[in-house]
């Protein structure tokens, strides 16, 4: 098992014809069962093309209903990426990654006030996206860095992400499922929803949390962790240095007000039991270390 | 992005918030005639840049007479104002708002943020106006209200009501101020604010509610659908390098250190700043050239770092993906070579085809210090920039 997507999840991928939907969406192909799980793209205007032999469809609805798929990844432009979750919300299905970064942020406010009480999971926006490796990768990660394993890795960045997988495999330590949430201040879900499901993943033993300066969101995961999680995690806050009132590249990655600090963040997380480091180049040995 | 004062005023004018009359000007004489076009007895001048703090430093001063205007405006033109928020170089003054003096009977504070936890607008409010609204939430949070706005009703009147007797509006003037914070939110929401704080709303003697102070901060990734905004940009108000970076789509940010870090990646590259610091070095500047790390991208980065005067070092650490890593090692020697690079060069590839990335930086004949972790990566860029030599794997040096 692993959670959110495996060798079963059937994919659409939304904004298919655009340069970086053709390119992912191939290299996704490429992994593992992709083949398999990339069903379907949809772009407005170009429905009944194809693409590396799968199916082109006006709308989502429609190539869920012709397809059977119940996720969709979002490679769309920022001015209609919000749209295009809208639309994937719509059409209900399960699991939307979107991939997009530069989305206005009001534009999301709008989008998750819409998905009050609708079942879909939304990860992202400007995720890399999430990989079950040895199954699937639906996203922009490099999938054969990966290997099939017991570990689960949840983070608000990409390549960070790759860093702290790279260091697991440096120590022969392989993935149970991989889950960039994104560095966006409005976004689907937070470390906290990702956590409980690792947690009740049989298949994952243990977590490395990786986390960064802007809003409270690792705070409120480490506080539930303290009495909840029944597995070993490990943390690492990035943005130590970061000066405040300055956006760190991510939209999300901002101390405003003195708040969202990395040193609060760090503190709060050792407070609750987690061990952290404030060294990135320490992640896979200090889980390692928690096995 | 943000804006000056008067602009934010201007701005807000047009949605119905109430501000005082105002000019801006840009000399003693358009000061002194732009008092003398709003009329009156007092006015204030005012110092626009784009920082807090600016009544303290002496950047803001309430005149009484024609004289005194000019008296004041032309000492705070060109002054360097100092400020909590400007550091301690300070900033020119290059810009001055010229008001009509108000007659304050109560300062208070209206304020709104992107909430992330609720994902809505939230409206804050409070009895404390003028001061720093972090220093009340810190001491008196109880004088803090807020209310989560709902995205689609917008902020309803029985909200704006309750709102403005919390604070302490008088009764008569609370129809005003519901008002006021209605047109606030529907200006925060049709042109995507990221922050609006008006401090201090007054009500004057007269029971009337103005907007004494605004600043107002714009969600950078919708400025494409406000090209009007866009105009107001001061880039006289941003540090140069980033001005130069922004035009690379490179997300920089400068710092004090004079360690140069060159990353792909807004995660890895603040974990790199602080791997650096840990090490007892101190960055430069946070510099995200983006998951593809193209030869034409290093080669800006590494121009704009450069003209940093304190930069000893540089750090390129690249986690390749998608991208392999003798395509950057290759984009790497470009760049260096380009700008005839004379400070150690740290680089750290890991990835796909390291190893072939490893070798071309070797047979480069490059001075390039290579490391293999990050860890090492820090340790050798903090050697390289205290001068000390790597005693190991410095290669090709002649």
């Amino acid at each position: 098992m692993s959670i959110l997507i495996d060798k079963n999840t059937r994919v659409i991928t939304q904004g298919i014809t655009g340069k970086t939907g053709m390119f992912h969406t191939k290299m996704c192909m490429e992994y593992a069962n992709g083949e398999n799980c990339f069903v379907a793209g949809v772009t407005p205007k170009k429905g009944g093309q194809s693409y590396e032999g799968i199916p082109i469809f006006e709308t989502v609805a429609e190539a869920k209903k012709q397809t059977g798929a119940t996720a969709s990844v979002i490679y769309v432009p920022p001015p209609f990426a919000a749209a295009a979750i809208d639309e994937a919300v719509d059409a209900g299905l399960e699991l939307v990654i979107c991939i997009t970064e530069g989305i206005p942020v009001r534009d999301m406010i709008k989008t998750r006030y819409r998905m009050q009480g609708k079942s879909t999971i939304l990860i992202g926006p400007n995720c890399p996206g999430v990989i079950t490796p040895e199954e699937i990768k639906i996203g922009i990660m490099p999938g054969h860095i990966h290997k099939k394993g017991r570990i689960g890795v949840v983070s608000r960045s990409g390549t960070l992400t790759y860093e702290a997988v790279g260091q697991l495999m440096d120590l022969g330590l392989g993935q149970s499922t991989c889950v960039g949430i994104g560095g966006d201040p409005v976004n689907g879900l937070k470390h906290l929803d990702v956590m409980r499901m690792f947690n009740d993943d049989p298949e994952t033993d243990a977590v490395i949390m990786v986390g960064e300066i802007g809003g409270d969101d690792e705070e409120t995961c480490a506080r539930w962790m303290k009495t909840h999680m029944r597995k070993p995690v490990i943390g690492f806050i990035a943005g130590v240095t970061a000066p405040p009132g300055k956006r760190m590249g991510h939209a999300g990655a901002i101390i405003s007000g003195g708040k969202g600090t990395a040193q609060e963040k760090l503190a709060v997380m050792e407070e609750c039991g987690i061990k952290v480091t404030k060294n990135p180049a320490d992640m896979g040995r200090l889980l390692k270390s928690v096995l | 992005m943000n804006v000056h004062e008067y602009q934010g005023k201007e701005i807000l004018r047009k949605y119905g918030v109430a501000t005082p009359r105002g000019i801006p000007c840009f000399s003693v004489d358009e000061a002194v005639k732009a008092a003398e076009t709003l009329g009156g007895k007092v006015w204030v001048v005012k110092a626009q840049i784009h920082a807090g703090g600016r009544g303290k430093g002496g950047g803001v001063k309430v005149a009484k007479s024609i004289d005194e205007v000019r008296d004041y405006a032309s000492k705070i033109l060109g002054m360097t104002l100092v400020t909590h928020q400007t550091g301690p170089e300070g900033r020119l003054v290059k810009r001055l708002l010229v008001e009509e003096g108000a007659d304050i009977k109560k300062e208070l504070y209206v304020g709104m943020v992107v909430d992330r936890a609720t994902q809505r607008v939230t409206l804050m409010a409070s009895s404390e106006g003028g001061m720093d609204i972090e220093h009340v939430a810190e001491h008196t949070p109880e004088k803090i209200f807020k209310v989560s706005i709902d995205p689609v009703k917008g902020l309803s009147d029985a909200e704006g009501d309750e709102m403005a007797r919390k604070i302490g509006v008088p009764d008569i003037a609370v129809p005003q101020a519901r008002a006021f914070m209605q047109s606030l939110y529907k200006a925060f929401d049709e042109i995507d604010c990221s922050l609006a704080e008006i401090n201090p709303l007054i009500y004057t003697s007269d029971n009337k509610v103005l907007a004494l102070d605004a600043k107002l901060n714009f969600d950078s990734n919708a400025l494409y659908r406000h090209p009007e905004i866009v105009a107001m940009r001061d880039l006289d108000e941003e540090d140069p390098a980033e001005v130069e970076a922004s035009k690379f789509d490179l997300a920089y940010i400068s710092l004090d250190g004079d360690i140069g870090c060159l990353v792909n990646g807004a995660g890895l590259a603040m974990a790199t700043m602080d791997v650096i610091k840990l090490y007892g070095g101190s960055p430069a500047n946070f510099l995200d050239v983006g998951g593809g790390a193209t030869t034409e991208k290093v080669t800006e980065a590494f121009k704009i770092m450069l003209k940093n005067p304190h930069l000893k070092a540089i750090l390129v650490n690249i986690f390749g993906g998608i991208m392999k890593c003798d395509v950057i090692a290759n984009g790497v020697i470009t760049a260096a070579r380009e700008v005839q690079l004379k400070v150690p060069l740290v680089v750290r590839m890991k990835g796909t085809n390291e190893e072939l990335g490893r070798q071309i930086l070797k047979d480069s004949g490059l001075p390039i210090i290579s490391a293999n972790n990050m860890a090492e990566a820090a340790e050798r860029v903090v050697a390289a920039a205290k001068g000390i030599k790597a005693t190991e794997e410095t290669e090709g040096t002649k």
